[in-house]
């Protein structure tokens, strides 16, 4: 984690940088960002709208890592889940309060979790690449995602593709974390956001079935012939991936705009994978991560609209040079610890 | 007698003062203003207006939805005079923020939104593509004519049924190939699928394809180059991206309705409410150029004159998406 902030650090500099070649003073960059992610309670608000998905997949990526599976479906996994928290939902206008965000929670769980179970089930039973497989299948998920929502629950008081509005009862309405962040995208998610982030945490630190899924990560062979039960193990880990993605339902669907809308995940499922990568993997470092690429994100809209030459495009620079300098950081403490071995 | 010297010389300086600072924010769609086609539309509209009446303009493109609504809000908070959103996807955000903005105004391209500061501007978007669709069916000499969409979405859908509706008028018998390029958000900005796809329909015998898939709709006229066939272009005029080969374009035109809520703002005459731009006033045409006059003969264009005199006068009714979706 410490070698990765210092990667993200220098990415950084070396991007801010860059802005001399259009004119502006890096430092006034740094400062326009710095303000994007602190300068209001909203404009604190949508950034940490951003890190609670990013934390979602973000765990999503790194539970399959540490399996030694990678993860590239979180997004399809992602539209999944809310679309089943959706329409359950939807199918349930009436049931109580508390009762409602679990049935709903629990249907976004289920649905990124079997989302996510059979690429694992093709991969440790057929042998198919699972990132190929997670790959393909986002795009089935967003054309899956489009029919349901347009075809069969579509909002019928307006045209744009979105599904129609769940019950009252699926809002939590004096949410605190609202208020204080003055009525933002951000919500009560959040919290359950950090509360996964510690669970997943205490599952491989503390857990005996923690520790088998990092023993059958770091080398599956060994682990079978240690009488670890592998394929076991990494379909269920591969399920808690999936389910960690449909998390991202309780950030939207349930904790903002309280319907489907297509198209509103930022990438949340490949900016993951980055947030996964920086932390190495680990749950609570994960949390840092994911609220700096999620102040990157925002920053990027807020650049746009401060200065002159740093479009939106110009924004992207930005955030593949710092995955790139975290990249770099990471190969060269995965060649240390291989060659420490 | 001071007193209304006075009087009139601060309205004097107050008109001078709202006249050299009238500030507007444009926010574009995800497409961003090099799409040539719907926002590039409402960008030079509002440049137009930045250039004629002298007005500051500032504008920015979306990341993503959630994004939005911190646009909207950072333009209000700087005492935009007006805020223009371009793209349905704005309703959410120009919704919540007007009301926090009373003073502020807003106006809202492709999105319906009742609110006492909001100026919705609502093409009829069917029309434009009944007039293409027959000229498609007039010029082509197959029986297949072509349509690509960008995403299967009601927007999209209205174009094609009233696209098919005109083709259909003119030749009943005509069979309609309709393909949609993605999933996706990714479906507008991809014209590598969209020349896939504009290549596979040309295999199949059609000869004049309308594209409504904004930035990817330059895959389709690199087809219909190389196979010598051709393409309807959509929302700006992009007759002149490949001359020769580009039929024509259903014009809808963002920016004269930008241009219009911008000098209405200018001259205190902003109202909000729904305006729907049409056939009649211009705001839904095909485009005529020196690009295109050769291919698209006097004969077609009569006829569509014609056809398009009847849809004003109320003698052909085209079929609108919006109204039969609804149950």
């Amino acid at each position: 984690m410490k070698n990765s902030l210092i990667g993200f650090f220098i990415g950084l500099a070396v991007a801010l940088s860059f802005t001399l070649f259009a004119g502006e003073n890096p430092i006034h960059i740094g400062w326009i960002l710095t303000k994007s992610a602190f300068g209001s309670p909203y404009d604190l608000g949508l950034t940490l709208y951003y890190t609670a998905g990013l934390i979602f997949t973000g765990l999503s990526v790194s539970v399959a890592f540490k399996a030694g599976l990678f993860n590239i479906g979180a997004e399809g996994q992602l539209l999944i889940g809310s679309l089943c928290a959706t329409v359950a939902g939807l199918l349930f206008p009436n049931l109580p309060f508390p009762i409602s965000v679990c049935v709903a929670t629990l249907a976004a769980i289920l649905g990124g979790g079997l989302w996510a179970l059979f690429p694992a089930w093709l991969k440790i039973y057929r042998g198919s690449h699972e990132v190929i497989v997670t790959m393909m299948m986002n795009l089935i998920a967003a054309g899956l995602t489009s029919w349901v929502i347009l075809k069969v629950i579509p909002n019928p008081d307006s045209q744009n593709p979105e599904s129609a509005l769940l019950s009252a009862n699926y809002i939590f309405t004096n949410d605190p974390i609202k208020k204080i962040l003055g009525d933002s995208p951000a919500s009560w998610a959040l919290v359950i956001a950090l509360l996964c982030s510690f669970l997943v945490w205490y599952f491989f630190e503390k857990t005996k079935w923690g520790y088998q899924v990092q023993v059958t990560g770091a080398n599956p062979f060994a682990a079978d012939r240690a009488g670890q039960p592998t394929k076991k193990l990494q379909l269920i880990s591969f399920f808690i991936s999936g389910a960690l993605a449909g998390g991202v339902a309780l950030v939207e669907i349930l904790g903002n705009s309280g319907q489907f809308k297509i198209g509103f995940s930022p990438d949340f499922g490949f900016i993951g994978i980055a947030v996964a990568l920086m932390a190495r993997n680990n749950p609570l470092g994960l949390v840092v991560s994911a609220f700096l690429m999620g102040a990157l994100h925002k920053g990027a809209s807020d650049l746009d609209f401060e200065t002159t030459t740093i479009t939106r495009d110009f924004s992207k620079i930005i955030q593949g040079t710092v995955i790139l300098f975290i990249s770099v950081q990471g190969y060269a403490w995965f060649k240390r610890k291989k060659g420490s071995k | 007698m001071i007193r209304s010297l006075l009087l009139f010389i601060t309205i004097l300086l107050f008109n001078s003062f709202s006249i050299a600072n009238l500030k507007v924010g444009l926010v574009l769609d995800k497409g961003g203003k090099d799409d040539k086609s719907f926002n590039s539309a409402a960008y030079e509209g509002a440049q137009k207006a930045a250039k004629d009446l002298k007005i500051e303009l500032k504008y920015v493109e979306a990341t993503d939805i959630n994004a939005l609504e911190n646009l909207h809000r950072q333009f209000a908070q700087k005492k935009y005079d007006l805020v223009i959103g371009i793209g349905f996807a704005q309703t959410e955000a120009i919704k919540k923020v007007s009301k926090q903005f009373p003073q502020t105004h807003f106006a809202l391209v492709d999105g319906e939104l009742l609110a006492p500061n909001v100026r919705c501007l609502l093409f009829e978007e069917h029309q434009g593509s009944f007039l293409v669709g027959a000229i498609a069916a007039l010029k082509s000499k197959s029986n297949k004519i072509g349509f690509i969409g960008g995403m299967d979405i009601p927007l999209i859908r209205r174009f094609s049924m009233g696209y098919v509706a005109g083709v259909k008028h003119v030749n009943p018998k005509a069979q309609i190939v309709e393909n949609y390029i993605g999933v996706t958000g990714e479906a507008w900005t991809n014209p590598a699928k969209a020349k896939e796809l504009a290549l596979s329909q040309i295999a199949s015998g059609v000869e004049v394809i309308f594209v409504a898939a904004g930035a990817s709709g330059s895959g389709v006229f690199d087809a219909v180059e190389e196979k010598k066939k051709l393409a309807i272009g959509v929302d700006s005029n992009q007759n002149w991206m490949r001359p020769g080969f580009i039929l024509t374009s259903m014009l809808k035109r963002v920016d004269l309705a930008v241009y219009k809520v911008i000098e209405d703002s200018l001259n205190n005459k902003f109202t909000s409410g729904v305006v729907r731009y049409g056939l009649n006033d211009k705001g839904v045409d095909y485009a005529l150029d020196q690009h295109n006059d050769k291919i698209l003969t006097a004969d077609i264009r009569s006829k569509v004159d014609d056809i398009k005199k009847k849809i004003i006068d109320g003698k052909i009714q085209v079929p609108d998406y919006y109204k039969t979706s609804k149950k």
